[in-house]
């Protein structure tokens, strides 16, 4: 069946159809017709000619006419950046366009310039046929419908007759000789004055609507439109009576069967809310029904000049606060008030940099949400980055003067788009909206390989450097590009974006090689700017924790959930152990072998050591300390719980309700394999204790290790001595009377507390412990200055595993190590049962002094491990893989 | 012998084939393979434009191109999804379209050729090139434009001649991102046509980038199907982007408004972390089935990701099921 119906797009579709209601085409954006646009144009002021567009869309148009035909300006250089500026509209962009102009040339440029299906306004037979074919066909390879003027070689329709004999003759050309699609065709059968006082345009309305009508029901498939205003054209200047005519004017041409037409929609009147009394001079008028009809129009006309219809633009978000409106104003791209409302909130904040940081980022990430769940698409993202960035540049002489000088640029950033892919689309983005907040952006371009993207880091000295990509292979380009970093000893935060890229896989992938600078994935260019700001601003320690700590989860889901697919043999995973270089310059020998039994430490000593943030967690209170005390959720109930706290462990003390006893041992080691044997003596006589330590299996990426404990200690057939040391600490002697007291008050809260507290104490202890072995007792660190945060993220040199924890889940360790020690004659802990430590407020471990041991998770293992280190340990495995079973896939 | 390929499109639903960057990431080539014989000198690296294999591994391209002709493709695609002047311009290889073009046309014909159970047709890919005709790059200066309508029209004309010189049976604009650009494209077919005075028939498929049911340029799929409308087109459809159960609202669309047959070659479901594909053929078939039990389609295929085993699937599959009727 054909399908008659005109359908026309601008990034949405338009049908116009028989029953349809009118389709308003906007007016305003016509030089020809716009005196205020017009000057817009010669004046260059494309945002506010850009503007008027808007106001036309807002306004209810659905097609926006655009005509740059005036003489004194480049009508085609006018068009097509008219129109490209449109393009980046989105709330204009969504209607289609129709290109107006008598110009074939600008109709041509036009058309070259937008992507939905428009309207060629127009084309006629003004010139001959052949002209008007040819122009035709163009327009048809070009996908746009087309205006015909009821126009050929002798001149404009003046007449009914000359109407319908033209545009049928047009018709007929159109459809036959050159295969334009009828619904395509749109007739303008010449809108003319009335009321001009001539006597030959006394019929011009009435012959318009009788040829509609002709029109419609002859010529199947085409539309009528027409320029409404030029109806009015003798009372300019006067609005009420143009609104009134052109309304009553459309309620009949409508009616006829005109379904589109350019109007201005602020300058029409609802066609019931007309004073009756002009509505029958106006249409006395249209309708030519009365000889007087034009002298009673004019007369009535002086009696209400200059009143109107006043436009209404819905400002009501104007009346919201001034952080909404701002936030308003970034998510709808609205740059008109943005000078206005930062300045507003720059005199509510105490220095000009925080209005950035408060309320217009907060209004950035409302776009990045609303972009992320795909409720606003990439060109309203990049239209918010333009109102930020005039919001910046407004508060930059502010930030100037505070700082008394010019502004630096807030960073520098090199942008580049990895080697072997071309696609750079996302990385523009991102340096636009990043340079739009005021940094410096060093642009690569496309397939930069890792030595030109590190020559140019080092040369520039930038702040951080963005990877982009959107093929496949472009991720392990970018892992490439890790590994160089890290190579090259930079430290150069690196942000990864790109369609392919994802948090998990920088996570697992990338970070994991570049240990000296951060990693971040910047999921959309919207997150670009908080991302950077962190990396760059006073809060990228803590910004740097919280990411580590999300990757360390994303991590070990993603281990989890690889699971057994790619465990290696254990013979391929020792094959790639860590090797690590032992010498002799290296290895410093303990100040004191043997065994040491520390039992006159006391409480106060070890306050200092205490790592608060897993006593709040305890708690289910979540957030690090100090920080958490001024949470807004938490903070309250924080600070209470701190409190108390602090007045127990003053009774604690005063009271003395527990002893804290250690005992060390530092002994010489080797490794043999995956074992460490631990030495009597330097001479290595005696074999205390053979130290069995599991594997990683998990199948690496390049150059990453398998781990095991065994390889942070120099191998036997190496023959350099090599050192171990092993622990074991409790604070918790003593308090079980008083848990006992508190429970038999049914103070679990005491009881709880007091728990938590011990817990932390034995913790405090193990650091406190390691400290004193680093400083004094092995002092192989004796120089060490580190204060407790950065103890609390193991900054120290050296490990301590305690076996149960990820680099050492074996438990059955804990026999060993208790025996090397002796630990329940030196310090009263037992172990049970299920190799628990009894007092629980107890740490036990290893010491190991390489300055290359590191904490690692051992991961998942297979049961060909499990049943090797048994046959080590000669165990039975039936009866001794339980202890492996959370790590045995 | 030539079979017209619109009268097979009233009675069957028709195949065509799957990814090709899927099957040439699997040979792991090095930038070598990329050069051997034709591009030694070059003074850029090549490795990852794909489309120079057809000159240098032309046997790699024909085995891909049998492997889904094996697996029941009616269609398969000419390896020249870059093959533009503007696309090869970041390697400096302008001067290599026509050989590009010419002969991924060429090898795809010759394995064609080798086929005679039922007719086999070869599509030369069209893709969007790298540079959108209606957003601007620079966000300072949204007026501006890194390419144009006139370049866009000179470096497709010139991959068209190639293709057809090499022998495609049809077009396929594909991957369509910016409707700009694929109108230019039509256009430049249009004029190719009317200068060689011949026509082929011509496939368009645009791409939904996500839930926001938008081209990336920002068009509704309908806005989209309208916008592209204007010349007779084989089939109008969507590929890549989406797996195919997230393709199913935007090709419901299709199916509604478009007058022309309409075709679907999803993605292997959505890259997971690592930019794998990995939905199976099974899986990625009962999504496909449920186009089929909607009357969703005429042509039916695979883009990222798939292989000849999912189009094996596919293929198998879609006898027991009626074309959308159009």
């Amino acid at each position: 069946m054909e399908n008659l119906k005109l359908q026309l797009s601008g990034l949405e579709p338009l049908i116009v159809s028989k029953e349809s209601n009118f389709v308003n085409i906007g007016e305003r954006t016509n030089v020809t017709g716009s005196r205020a646009f017009l000057r817009l144009i010669q004046a260059g002021d494309y945002e506010a000619a850009v503007a008027v567009a808007l106001e036309q869309v807002n306004g209810g148009a659905q097609i926006i006419d655009i005509n740059m035909d005036e003489g004194m300006i480049d009508g085609k250089e006018a068009m097509v950046t008219f129109l490209n500026l449109i393009a980046a509209e989105p709330d204009i962009a969504r209607v289609p366009v129709m290109i107006d102009s008598s110009k074939w040339e600008i109709i041509e440029a036009g058309l070259k310039c937008i992507q939905g299906k428009g309207v060629v306004n127009s084309i006629s037979l003004k010139e001959g046929v052949e002209q008007f074919k040819e122009q035709a066909k163009t327009i048809k390879n070009f996908g746009a419908a087309v205006i015909v003027m009821a126009f050929d070689e002798k001149g404009q329709a003046d007449s009914y007759e000359r109407r319908i004999q033209i545009c049928e003759r047009s018709y007929n050309i159109l459809v036959q000789e050159v295969g334009f699609n009828k619904q395509d065709i749109i007739f303008d059968p010449n809108i003319f004055p009335v009321a001009t006082g001539m006597e030959e345009h006394k019929t011009n309305a009435l012959d318009f609507f009788r040829a509609t009508k002709w029109i419609t029901e002859n010529l199947p498939g085409a539309h009528v439109s027409g320029g409404v205003s030029n109806v009015s054209f003798s009372f300019r200047g006067n609005n009420k009576v143009r609104e009134a005519m052109h309304s009553a004017f459309l309620y009949h041409a409508i009616k006829n069967g005109m379904g589109m037409g350019i109007v201005n929609p602020s300058m029409l009147e609802i066609y019931s809310d007309i004073d009756p009394v002009l509505l029958e001079y106006v249409e006395d008028v249209l309708l030519n029904r009365r000889d007087d009809s034009t002298e009673r129009l004019l007369e009535y006309a002086e009696t209400v000049k200059g009143s109107g219809k006043k436009k209404a633009i819905d400002l009501s978000w104007r009346d919201q606060n001034i952080e909404a409106r701002l936030a308003h104003a970034l998510v709808k791209g609205i740059v008109e008030f943005i000078d206005e409302d930062v300045e507003a909130c720059r005199t509510n904040y105490e220095r000009p940099i925080q209005v950035i940081e408060g309320p217009l980022m907060d209004g950035m990430n409302v776009v990045g949400d609303l972009f992320g769940s795909g409720k606003m698409f990439l060109p309203q993202v990049v239209k918010s980055a333009r109102v930020m960035k005039k919001a910046v540049a407004y508060l930059l002489p502010y930030i100037e003067a505070e700082k008394g000088g010019k502004v630096e640029s807030s960073g520098k950033i090199l942008m580049a788009t990895v080697k072997g892919d071309v696609h750079d689309i996302g990385k523009n983005i991102v340096g636009v909206v990043l340079g739009c907040n005021n940094y410096e952006i060093l642009d690569l371009g496309v397939m930069v390989p890792a030595e030109k993207i590190i020559a140019v880091a080092k040369e520039e000295n930038v702040d951080i450097i963005g990877l982009s990509g959107l093929i496949t292979p472009s991720l392990d380009e970018m892992v490439h590009v890790a590994q160089e970093l890290e190579k090259a000893k930079l430290n150069i935060p690196l942000l990864i974006g790109g369609a392919t890229t994802s948090k998990v896989h920088t996570a697992v992938k990338i970070d994991e090689h570049y240990n000296r600078g951060q990693t971040v994935h910047v999921l959309d260019a919207s997150r670009s700017v908080t991302v950077a700001e962190s990396l760059l601003g006073d809060k990228k320690d803590a910004f740097i924790e919280e990411l580590q700590t999300d990757y360390d989860k994303l991590r070990l889901q993603h281990e989890k959930h690889l699971k057994a697919k790619k465990l290696i043999p254990i013979a391929e995973a020792r094959a790639n152990a860590l090797e690590l270089s032992f010498d002799n310059s290296r290895i410093q020998e303990p100040k004191k072998l043997g065994i040491t039994i520390i039992d006159n430490v006391a409480i106060s000593d070890l306050i200092p050591f205490i790592d608060w943030t897993p006593f709040f967690q305890t708690w289910e209170l979540h957030g690090r300390f100090p920080n958490i005390l001024k949470d807004e959720v938490v903070g309250e109930e924080a600070v209470k719980l701190f409190k108390d706290a602090q007045e127990m462990l003053e009774k604690i003390q005063k009271e003395n309700w527990m002893q804290a006893k250690g005992v060390l041992g530092l002994f010489p080691a080797n490794s043999v394999g995956d074992d460490i044997e631990i030495y009597s003596d330097i001479e290595r006589s005696k074999t205390l204790y053979t130290q069995r330590t599991l594997r990683q299996q998990a199948k690496k990426a390049k150059s990453q290790p398998n781990f095991a404990l065994a390889d942070f200690i120099a191998p036997k057939s190496n023959d350099i001595i090599d050192f171990i040391g092993a622990f074991a600490v409790t604070s918790g002697i003593g308090i079980e009377k008083y848990i006992n007291q508190f429970e038999a008050d049914n103070d679990d809260y005491n009881s709880i507390l007091l728990k938590a507290l011990a817990d932390r104490l034995a913790e405090a202890f193990a650091e406190y412990l390691h400290h004193e072995v680093r400083t004094n007792l092995w002092a192989y660190s004796p120089n060490e200055n580190l204060s407790n945060d950065e103890l609390i993220k193991e900054k120290y040199s050296g490990i301590r595993p305690a076996p149960g924890y990820p680099a050492c889940p074996d438990h059955t360790e804990k026999i060993g190590l208790f025996e090397l020690l002796d630990v329940p004659k030196n310090i009263g802990v037992h172990l049970t049962e299920s190799l628990a430590m009894m007092p629980a407020s107890s740490v036990s471990g290893w010491y190991f002094a390489h300055p290359d041991s590191k904490y690692f998770g051992l991961g998942k293992v297979n049961e060909e491990q499990i049943r090797d280190i048994c046959e080590r340990k000669q165990l039975d495995y039936d009866s001794n893989k339980k202890w492996y079973s959370s790590i045995l896939i | 012998m030539k079979t017209n390929i619109e009268p097979l499109l009233e009675d069957h639903i028709l195949v065509l084939d799957g990814a090709m960057g899927t099957m040439i990431q699997r040979h792991n080539f090095e930038e070598f393979d990329f050069r051997e014989g034709a591009f030694e000198e070059h003074h850029k690296p090549l490795k990852g434009n794909n489309d120079l294999l057809s000159i240098t591994r032309p046997e790699t391209i024909k085995n891909i191109h049998r492997a889904y002709f094996n697996a029941g493709a009616d269609i398969v695609e000419t390896n020249t999804f870059s093959g533009t002047s503007i696309a090869q311009a970041d390697y400096d290889l302008e001067h290599a379209v026509f050989d590009i073009n010419y002969q991924s046309a060429r090898i795809a014909k010759e394995v064609a050729n080798e086929y005679s159970d039922k007719p086999r047709f070869v599509a030369g890919s069209i893709g969007p090139t790298n540079r959108t005709a209606s957003i601007s790059p620079d966000v300072n200066d949204p007026g501006y434009r890194a390419i144009t309508f006139d370049a866009l029209t000179v470096a497709y004309k010139e991959q068209v001649n190639a293709l057809i010189e090499g022998g495609v049976d049809l077009l396929l604009v594909e991957t369509v991102f910016d409707t700009l650009n694929a109108k230019a494209a039509l256009f430049s077919i249009q004029e190719v046509f009317d200068e060689r005075r011949i026509t082929l028939p011509i496939m368009v498929s645009g791409t939904i980038t996500d839930q926001s049911g938008r081209t990336l340029t920002g068009q509704t799929t309908e806005a989209f199907l309208i916008s592209l409308s204007h010349i007779p087109l084989l089939s109008i459809g969507l590929n890549c982007a989406l797996g195919a159960n997230m393709m199913r609202p935007y090709l419901q669309i299709l199916n509604k408004k478009s007058t022309f047959p309409v075709s679907a070659h999803p993605n292997a479901g959505l890259p997971n972390e690592f930019g794998e594909y990995e939905e199976s053929p099974e899986i990625m078939r009962e999504q496909i089935r449920v186009f089929l039990e909607e009357g969703l389609v005429n042509i039916i295929g695979g883009c990222c990701g798939t292989t000849p085993e999912h189009i094996q699937e596919i293929s198998e599959m879609v006898q027991q099921y009626k074309p959308r009727k159009f």
